[in-house]
């Protein structure tokens, strides 16, 4: 594609944008702003992932991951408000998930270990555990703050923190879950998947495709258990104190 | 003889320096307007919440020095909202066993259900049918399990219309008296105060006004008690 053509796509965002504007629904200063950051931050990306491909050095490699994990955390720290210590379990989690996910995917030789695999994977891995750490805290949150009462009523029986709030935990992990484990029931089915896709359109035989986007399904189911699990036992202890009294959700 | 004791317990700023005491297997009320601190004052008795500055004392003993959970097991506590968890009437009966890995047998649950005039709801049935009556009812039921030495009531009864809240009293004072509990119980309303009570608390601001035999309460020289027996405002 060249750069005329892709001038020529801004066509499909100027139909919402006059929709915006005959309809007066006040989104065009939003329109604008997504669409120049998301070809700045694209073309910006797209020059730095160049680079890294050419140096083709572990450092820069490294470094390519760890700012995705900075800004994926940044992202999530926002919904976890409430709960201390957020940022660095979120943190810790991504770098986990990623970790665990690279030794297996490289030390079993299932990706070769060159920067145009694991950088484009390592964002897939990335981008699906924040966006399951959202799911997971705002869930979380949600059922901590309905079921205060109940998690008082246990520790008044004597129950153990872990007790108390084993149902939400639990159910915030589930409803998160959810909606990764359903959408690989109807893959390819309803759309192809945008990996899958990708690859076709760039020339891969469909195969082949298929194999990478299976990869990259159990990855993001294995990111929707591990994201959920890992905040969560992470973050319930937060919501009690030495002497096993409930103090929830702390907000400044 | 006293079982629990405040000695100038504080609590951010919601109670200030209470100190007063409970006799043992008494009925006490805690009366007062809402805001008075009733509430807080209640969870600090088992250690659902914890004094800044003073000390709570259960026999004798500092609550800082006893195991928290041994403590929880001594003193049951049935909420205002009468908290149920998803499941049978069965399932809500035996949490207080399962928490520990433990199980009731169906006999135990059966007779808990008999004590709070509640037999011929099956054990089986879901939670969900019953109405507020009968899941206050299980709730009271529910803090016999584990046979408590102390009782803690949050306006349980403030929910239901006038027949069950008699029911409820002639529960609990019949459950005083067989079990010999002592009951810690927080109510808005006076007339119930009156009927059911042994001893009282009069709270306001987080302040202790005045306790001791729950006579005081229609005997007392003290204005601001006088202003709340007659329904004015505080």
């Amino acid at each position: 594609m060249t750069f005329a053509q892709l001038s020529l796509s801004l066509i499909f965002v100027a139909i919402p944008l006059g929709l915006t504007l005959w309809l007066k629904l006040g989104l065009e200063k939003d329109i604008i702003i997504a669409t120049v950051r998301s070809i700045v931050q694209l073309l910006i990306i797209g020059y730095i992932l160049t680079f890294v491909f050419e140096a083709d050095h572990p450092v820069y490699i490294v470094l390519m991951i760890m700012l995705m994990i900075g800004a994926a955390t940044q992202n999530v720290i926002k919904k976890g408000s409430g709960i201390p210590g957020i940022t660095w379990m979120v943190f810790f989690t991504l770098i986990a998930v990623e970790s665990l996910s690279m030794l297996i995917l490289l030390g079993f030789g299932i990706i070769p270990d060159e920067p145009e695999q694991i950088i484009p994977i390592s964002g897939m891995i990335i981008g699906n555990c924040m966006v399951l750490s959202l799911l997971f805290l705002n869930k979380f949150k949600d059922e901590v703050e309905r079921s205060d009462e109940t998690i008082e009523l246990i520790l008044s029986m004597g129950g153990k923190p872990e007790i108390a709030i084993r149902k939400s935990l639990r159910s915030a992990i589930q409803t998160s879950m959810i909606p990764t484990i359903e959408g690989q029931k109807t893959m390819g089915l309803v759309q192809l998947p945008g990996m899958m896709s990708g690859l076709i359109i760039g020339g891969a035989d469909p195969i082949e495709a298929v194999m990478y986007q299976l990869l990259i399904l159990f990855l993001i189911l294995n990111n929707a258990a591990m994201a959920s699990v890992m905040v969560g036992y992470m973050a319930y202890p937060k919501l009690f104190n030495k002497k096993l009294q409930f103090v929830g959700l702390k907000y400044d | 003889m006293n079982i629990i004791e405040f000695n100038n317990v504080s609590h951010g700023g919601i109670l200030h320096n209470i100190t007063g005491h409970f006799r043992e297997s008494r009925i006490t009320t805690f009366v007062g307007p809402s805001g008075a601190g009733k509430t807080t004052c209640l969870k600090h008795i088992n250690g659902l919440l914890s004094p800044d500055a003073g000390e709570i004392y259960y026999r004798g003993e500092n609550l800082e020095n006893i195991d928290i959970i041994e403590l929880r097991k001594e003193i049951g506590m049935a909420f205002q909202s009468s908290p149920m968890i998803a499941g049978t009437v069965f399932d809500n009966l035996s949490l207080p066993r399962e928490i520990f890995g433990d199980t009731l047998s169906k006999e135990r649950a059966k007779r808990l259900l008999e004590m709070v005039d509640l037999d011929a709801i099956p054990l089986n049935q879901n939670i969900k049918s019953l109405s507020g009556g009968e899941r206050s009812r299980i709730s009271i039921a529910r803090t016999f399990v584990n046979r408590p030495k102390v009782l803690l009531l949050d306006e349980i009864t403030s929910s239901l219309d006038y027949t069950l809240v008699k029911e409820i009293e002639r529960l609990i004072v019949r459950l005083q008296r067989e079990e010999k509990v002592t009951v810690i119980w927080i109510t808005h309303d006076l007339d119930q105060a009156r009927r059911v009570s042994d001893d009282m608390w009069f709270l306001r601001s987080g302040e202790l006004i005045e306790f001791g035999d729950a006579s005081f309460i229609d005997e007392t020289e003290n204005n601001e008690i006088r202003q709340f027996t007659r329904g004015e405002a505080l």
